[in-house]
């Protein structure tokens, strides 16, 4: 490319200036613009198609059962309370559907943000402990409080996942944390607490029943209340991580690049740890610890999109619930009339995929 | 002129990338060999051919006339050393005991330290001007003294033939011509052989007695620096206008590059 | 570091601190191993098991040490010691300090099979034959995956979470299928015991030390200590890379696979074992032999502490191996913070 030193100047100033407005991934040249705005373009319709693949799949998880629904009665059965199907839909398909919905964006976005901010392509929520921390709530409540319901088990879960993610981020280093001593924490944090699990599985028989069903993953036990009480936490969440996005963008550059653009690492990263706390915590304190979509759907998302979480974070909200309701879907029709946990089929889907994905050297360049 | 080391009819490849085909080069003996060329022209890839990093994928490299990878690791790591372009100091090693592993090739399960071991050690660390640092753990090193203990680790190797993989990369003017002077005591006082990768042309037209400049995967010219440093072959390689003076302290080629209203590749937004 | 040479030309170095840890922790463990063969039920003094050792016990007494409490403590000893060897070659292998068999999901293989034969209901032969076995292959597994003119560190560390998760997800699963009964047998044997171990469980760890341990220790040590400093420099310093890469994972994923097989998967011995060496020698490197000697030591403390922290209740050693690691890991963190090294 010719041009004069005027130009050269010109352009390099209007660089400058886009760098300092917005991250650098969307950050280009002013040549550039008309290939951006096709992507744009590109990236939508993509959306959009995404948007219908989940409408399609939603569907699909009302339909697919122990007793299968036409398409019509679906529609009966969601709109007409006189309806044989209005029962069956709206008390175990329907809320089922919802919960998938909700706890699957949540663990697509929370991986997303993880990853991001870890700068670790192999972040996943469980890594901060966050699982370990429900589970070793609801052992500890079942135990000591005898803890019944459902109702109440979430909100002991999400109380778990909460303080032994704050506790992570502390011994993690707090304001200093780095990546890796994230990961470290998280790690000593996960051995320590399903120590603590296993010990009260092994002296209580009742926690050992009702944990080993709960530490698969499942979306079988979902009723309206369960999805009531964990949606407002994971819209939160949603808000909060979309807020950060764009200083994520930055931070993603590393620590001095980010505060030479502007951003604020300690406080992104205190915002980031309390988005994936509020959405993984509420996702696994209503279905079980589910391996893999949030681990998974932002690799695959990142192909698709490249890493500007702007355009990451909407695609993994809606393609992380896809993969989920899509393996729950798949689970009830494998082992018809039982079904399989839909935590295990993502694990037996999900795993295979991502070893794919390293074969072909998409993840693992260090 | 004698070759030990040669490398004949090569085909240099990554994965399904091919680097070099048909590439053959000779490495001559008690010569300071320097391979110049653009950034991605293969230089680096050759380096690790003839240091048996990596394998041709046809063709071979020679050593003393038998083919490397035919040879035990050992009796190869005798001959021929090598200072690789990224190691990884091990947590809390410290220089003398990091350099001691150059030892490696020369010692065994009842044989694992013997006084050779002990004085070869010391004299690296003394060539290299670290035996001040001795007891100083590796990480607290500066770059260009961890550049010099990884420099004596490879000397410590006592090998005829050393492979260097620019070994100049990150390190200050000052410190850059410190290591190549060591160098090239290396190759006047104790003739050894040495082969290295330099981005710099004016200080591998000054250093070396043998220049290999490539091009694409390919060698383009060989010979002394004054006859392969011509403002034509500059042109060829690097796509770089320039002039060629001599450098007023040794009189070896210099590269002068062309002014800027002068060039042909302008300026890119 | 003290050089012992000989007019022979044979010349050996030794490291005293290296040297006195090991020797405290075999100290130790033999000190511990004496108290725990005289405690339980029938309690001997620690001259009676002494007595009763070199053969001049009573019939009764000859019993229980050589029959209950010797193959015990033995088990212990060597899946300690196998457990931690592992660990140090696998951090080493894949140059993380977190390269732990957990990790790589050869423990998880190990699961697998012996959950299924809870599951589908086996003796107690055929489940440690079938954590060996499906413990190894999952290491074979892993390695033909990761595969890829060479091994790579970084490629294996990513291979071993693929297949540890899809293992974990499938174990998980097979805990769902089993009667409450036998789902506390499969968690009790997830969390790694010593309970009511015998010589056929201690013997098949007992030979694969004998065999592999001076292997790796003498023949590959050396070699090890300089894959730490990168392919590059140690293939230049004449190591073998790649072919030692593969003989030295065989014989650490064959050692966890064997213990595994023998007290289950025994949480955190092989990941905080050669950490806690490293402290205490001060010397860079796997430590491989100290590792050994701490590990064994680890696990025979862990295992006396299991059996007497709750009164009337045996806890498995693998919870406090567990409390034990992580509780050591997050000391650490916040100490290396302290000392800003981190």
């Amino acid at each position: 490319m010719l041009s004069s030193p005027a130009s050269a100047i010109r352009t390099n100033s209007e660089f400058t200036l886009s760098i300092t407005q917005s991250p650098p991934s969307a950050a280009q040249t002013v040549s550039a613009h008309p290939i951006r705005r096709g992507r744009t373009a590109t990236r939508a319709s993509g959306l959009a198609a995404a948007v219908f693949l989940l409408a399609v799949v939603a569907v699909l998880s009302i339909a697919v059962g122990a007793k299968a629904l036409p398409l019509a009665d679906v529609w009966s059965g969601l709109l007409d309370p006189d309806a044989d199907e209005y029962t069956v839909v709206h008390q175990m398909r329907l809320p089922r559907t919802l919960l998938g919905l909700l706890a699957g964006t949540a663990l697509g976005v929370a991986g997303a943000v993880m990853q991001a901010l870890t700068r670790n392509p192999l972040a996943d929520p469980g890594l901060l402990g966050i699982n370990a921390g429900a589970s070793a709530a609801v052992a500890t409540g079942t135990v000591l409080v005898g803890v019944a319901g459902l109702d109440g088990q979430v909100w002991i879960a999400l109380a778990g996942a909460a303080v032994v993610t704050a506790a992570g981020y502390v011994v993690g280093g707090g304001r200093g944390a780095t990546p890796a001593r994230l990961a470290l924490a998280g790690a000593a944090l996960n051995a320590t607490l399903y120590s603590y699990v296993n010990a009260i599985m092994l002296l209580d028989a009742a926690s050992l029943e009702r944990l080993r069903f709960w530490t698969v993953g499942s979306l079988a036990s979902a009723e309206l209340a369960i999805v009531g009480t964990v949606a407002p936490f994971i819209a939160v969440g949603l808000l909060l991580a979309l807020a950060v996005a764009r200083p994520l963008n930055a931070l993603a550059l590393g620590d001095d690049t980010a505060r030479a653009l502007g951003a604020r690492p300690a406080l992104i990263r205190a915002a980031v740890i309390a988005a994936v706390t509020l959405l993984c915590g509420a996702a696994t304190a209503a279905c079980g610890p589910i391996v893999f979509v949030g681990l998974l759907v932002p690799h695959l998302v990142r192909a698709l999109t490249g890493p500007d979480l702007r355009w990451l974070l909407p695609y993994c909200a809606v393609l992380a619930p896809v993969l989920l309701l899509g393996a729950d879907v798949l689970g009830r029709v494998l082992s018809r009339p039982g079904e399989l946990q839909v935590g295990m089929v993502t694990a037996v889907l999900g795993g295979p995929l991502f070893l794919w994905l390293v074969l072909r050297g998409r993840v693992g360049q260090p | 002129m004698r070759s030990r080391l040669r490398g004949s009819a090569m085909t240099l490849a990554y994965e399904r990338r091919t680097i070099s085909r048909e590439l053959t080069v000779d490495v001559p003996d008690r010569s300071f060999t320097v391979v110049i060329g653009p950034n991605a022209c293969g230089k680096s890839t050759l380096l690790r051919a003839l240091s048996r990093l990596l394998r041709p994928s046809t063709g071979a490299v020679l050593l003393d006339g038998a083919d490397i990878h035919q040879r035990p690791a050992r009796e190869v790591a005798k001959t021929l050393g090598l200072l690789p372009q990224s190691s990884v100091a091990p947590d809390g090693i410290g220089v003398a005991e990091l350099v001691s592993r150059g030892r490696y090739p020369h010692q065994g399960l009842l044989r694992q330290w013997s006084r050779e071991d002990e004085a070869v050690v010391a004299e690296s660390m003394a060539a290299t001007g670290v035996a001040d640092l001795a007891d100083r753990p590796v990480a607290e090193l500066s770059g260009g003294q961890r550049q010099r203990v990884w420099l004596a680790m490879a000397l410590a190797q006592q090998t005829p033939l050393l492979l260097l993989d620019e070994p100049t990369t990150y390190l200050d003017i000052a410190h850059q011509i410190e290591i190549l002077d060591l160098c090239a005591r290396l190759h006047e006082e104790e003739g050894r052989t040495l082969v290295a990768v330099l981005h710099d042309l004016n200080q591998a037209a000054r250093y070396a007695t043998h220049l290999i400049a490539m091009r694409d995967g390919q060698v383009v010219a060989t010979g002394p620096p004054r006859t392969v440093v011509t403002a034509a072959l500059v042109e060829e390689v690097f796509g770089l206008p320039c002039r060629i003076i001599d450098d007023p302290e040794t009189g070896t080629p210099l590269v002068v590059p062309a002014a800027r209203h002068r060039t042909a590749i302008g300026v890119t937004a | 570091m003290i050089v012992v040479r000989t007019p022979g030309g044979i010349s050996l170095r030794l490291r005293p601190r290296a040297l006195a840890v090991g020797l405290t922790c075999a100290l130790l463990t033999l000190a511990v191993g004496v108290l725990a063969l005289g405690s339980g039920d029938y309690p001997m003094s620690a001259a009676d098991v002494l007595r009763t050792l070199t053969g001049g016990g009573t019939p009764a007494e000859e019993f229980i040490v050589h029959e209950l409490r010797l193959p015990r403590l033995v088990t212990a000893i060597a899946v300690g010691a196998a457990l931690a060897l592992a660990g140090a070659v696998f951090q080493t292998l894949v140059r993380n300090p977190l390269g732990s068999p957990d990790l790589l999901g050869f423990t998880q293989g190990a699961a697998t099979g012996a959950l299924v034969v809870i599951v589908i209901g086996g003796t107690s032969t055929m489940l440690s034959g079938a954590a060996a076995v499906s413990g190894f292959a999952t290491g074979l597994l892993v390695y033909v995956i990761a595969w890829r003119r060479g091994v790579h560190g970084y490629r294996l560390v990513l291979a071993g979470i693929g297949v540890a998760a899809i293992l974990t997800g499938i174990n998980g699963w097979l805990l769902t299928r089993a009667p409450l009964m036998d789902a506390a047998r499969a968690v009790l044997w997830l969390t790694g015991s010593l309970d009511g171990r015998g010589w056929i469980h201690a013997l098949p760890v007992l030979i694969a030390l004998a065999l592999l341990g001076p292997a790796v220790l003498a023949g590959a040590g050396p070699a090890l200590r300089l894959m730490e400093m990168g392919d590059d420099s140690a293939s230049a310093l004449g190591v073998p890379v790649e072919r030692l890469r593969l003989a030295l994972l065989g014989a650490a994923v064959l050692l966890v696979s064997l213990a595994s097989a023998a007290a289950g998967p025994v949480n955190f011995v092989a990941l905080t074992a050669p950490h806690l060496a490293r402290r205490l020698t001060r010397a860079p490197g796997p430590n491989l032999l100290p590792s050994a000697l701490l590990g064994a030591l680890l696990l025979v403390v862990a295992d006396q502490t299991a059996q007497r922290v709750i009164p009337g209740h045996q806890l498995p050693v693998g919870v406090v191996t567990g409390l034990i690691g992580g509780g050591y890991l997050i000391w650490l963190l916040t100490a290396e913070r302290r000392a800003g090294r981190l």
